[in-house]
């Protein structure tokens, strides 16, 4: 299961971002990034807002551009790729604020990236199989009784479920979970949480974006902190929340 | 629901030709004039569906593809007939149709590479631009008569079928049928799942694994490849082609208005639009006005926009999908609500 060990290239990180620059206009949003994660970890990345986080994410998935520097995922250069061309290398993410494909049903929307990804990797052949695995998918994020309605109908945590539940479909190597807890009450971050978890232990690596810092703790292995553009601390989530730099940014 | 295509296609060639058997058995030609016209505007609302409907992109150009096939006619007219043509062979119908349908879908193509970056409004405005401008062009090249307008002669009788005008009007419905298939086949397949997602949220798309620049390319060269079709007969049709007429607005308007009141999101939207809308107009043609046309458009549609923004297909819809467990659902929470009486 574990990418780093069948993959081509043994010992090296999943993902490996080197000097990642990026601004808008004379607006600096990332200096300098250099991140590097390994097949399997499960990373936390924090920062206040406007620190850079989803412009990160956006560089690495191919929403934007980056000017500078070089990402690498899985031993591959991405720079030039399309987004759907990563999401097909297995880089797949989910969106700060939900983004279901609000004509199509549950069903079709988790159809998508089977479709588009899985099949045209050529892994999946059968429309049968295709089937199944739709709705194993609704399954496992409890939303298997409304694989027919729309997203409208939807509340928020069940939207957060879709949302994860398209990104799983496209069967990433590495997930970005951009804000998936955000407006969720306690027992339902509780869900989403477990929900990654089991994910991360099928081999799956998971960079989580969040906020809310119990559900980070509880979640990273290790977390990296953006503020204004750059990475102030990387390392064990303990050590980084006792790293005065982080304190003041957070604390003021 | 889900007719096999062979299926659709049989009920298709029955519907053909009890159109067909119908309109002889009236015994006056101006059906099949009347009928050519409705049967141009199907293949053209369900064209403009494919790119309008399917995947959201608003296309103002319809009458610039229609006009790039009415003068690829015109051009290979002038090369292949009269006395100074350089190359004398007689050109069928339909192959002038393929002919059309190649022309403009490169132009359709064309457009979508450079304009498809654009989004909104602003596709919309580039489409209107690309229309003024292959009017300018052609008013301005005088083989296919310039502003002057192009006369095509038309022969008077085709074996077996007779009067030209019944050959022109078979051959039309055949190519509805042809457009339709194509539009239903893309509704059911990979493509329109894509193109669905295009309409719905690109940035989705895209992370989905979807390639959107792709899948546009792709709609816009059949778009204008079916528009291009539906104009290639339309010479043989009129018999004096000028720029005036064949860029008129009504094209935009009408492939943008039929769609809308038959609903954009199935193939049978644009046929019930185009058939209720087109007869209307045909109608209104001969009793009030040909001028009323437009007037009626833009009436029926704010109607529609208020009380069916869905369309027709959309009405019917949500009323056959009122299934009891939603009701039972909406009643709950109704209840739940505060003030409501259990």
């Amino acid at each position: 299961m574990n990418s780093a060990t069948n993959g081509r290239t043994v010992n090296t990180d999943l993902l490996q971002v080197d000097d990642l620059g990026k601004r808008f206009g004379g607006f600096v949003a990332l200096e300098n990034i250099a991140l590097s994660v390994p097949a399997g970890e499960r990373l936390g990345l924090i920062g206040p807002n406007g620190s850079g986080k989803s412009t990160l994410v956006n560089c690495i998935c191919g929403t934007l551009r980056n000017e500078q520097g070089v990402v690498r995922f899985n031993g591959r250069q991405l720079d030039g790729l399309a987004a759907h061309q990563r999401t097909r290398l297995g880089l797949a993410r989910s969106f700060q604020l939900p983004r279901p494909f609000a004509s199509l049903s549950l069903a079709d929307n988790i159809r998508i990236p089977l479709l588009y990804t899985v099949a045209a990797r050529g892994t999946v052949k059968s429309v049968h199989e295709i089937e199944g695995r739709c709705a194993d998918l609704l399954h496992e994020v409890g939303l298997e009784e409304k694989s027919r309605r729309l997203p409208r109908d939807l509340t928020q945590v069940e939207m957060r479920k879709l949302e994860l539940a398209r990104a799983m479909a496209s069967e990433p190597k590495l997930l970005i979970a951009d804000e998936s807890m955000a407006g969720l009450t306690h027992s339902e971050i509780e869900e989403i949480l477990t929900l990654l978890v089991r994910l991360n232990e099928r081999g799956v690596t998971i960079i989580l974006i969040e906020h809310i810092m119990r559900a980070v703790m509880s979640f990273s292995r290790r977390l990296v902190v953006l503020v204004s553009g750059r990475k102030i601390a990387d390392g064990v989530p303990d050590d980084v929340m006792r790293n005065p730099e982080v304190e003041r940014a957070y604390l003021g | 629901m889900t007719v096999r295509t062979p299926t659709f296609l049989l009920i298709c060639l029955i519907v053909v030709v009890a159109v067909f058997a119908a309109s002889v058995a009236i015994g006056n030609d101006y059906v099949f004039f009347a009928g050519y016209v409705i049967l141009q505007y199907v293949v053209l609302s369900t064209a403009w569906n494919i790119l309008g409907g399917y995947c959201g992109y608003v296309n103002f150009g319809t009458a610039g593809f229609f006009a790039l096939g009415a003068y690829s006619t015109v051009a290979i007219y002038k090369f292949t007939t009269g006395d100074d043509a350089s190359f004398p062979i007689s050109v069928s119908i339909p192959v002038l149709m393929l002919v059309g349908g190649v022309v403009s879908g490169v132009i359709g193509f064309g457009m979508g590479y450079l304009t498809l970056r654009l989004r909104g409004a602003f596709f919309s405005i580039a489409t209107l631009a690309l229309a003024v401008v292959l009017e300018t062009l052609v008013v301005n090249w005088d083989y296919v008569g310039g502003s002057r307008g192009a006369y095509i002669i038309r022969p008077e009788e085709i074996a077996p079928i007779g009067n030209y005008i019944r050959y022109l009007f078979l051959i039309m419905m055949l190519l509805a049928v042809a457009a339709i298939t194509v539009a239903r086949l893309i509704e059911h397949s990979r493509l329109g799942y894509g193109f669905a997602t295009i309409r719905d949220d690109e940035l989705a798309a895209e992370a989905s694994g979807v390639p959107t620049l792709r899948l546009k390319l792709i709609a816009t060269t059949i778009s204008g490849a079916l528009m291009g079709m539906a104009g290639a007969p339309f010479p043989y049709y009129i018999s004096y082609l000028q720029p005036d007429s064949t860029f008129a607005l009504d094209y935009a308007v009408n492939s943008i208005a039929m769609p809308l009141i038959g609903g954009t999101t199935t193939w049978a939207g644009p046929l019930i639009g185009a058939i209720l809308l087109g007869s209307l107009q045909q109608i209104a043609t001969v009793t009030i006005s040909s001028a009323v046309n437009l007037l009626l458009v833009g009436c029926l549609l704010v109607g529609f926009v208020i009380v069916a923004p869905n369309g027709i297909v959309g009405l019917v819809r949500s009323y056959w999908q009122r299934k009891p467990e939603e009701f039972v659902g909406r009643r709950r929470i109704d209840a739940d609500a505060p003030g409501s009486v259990p």
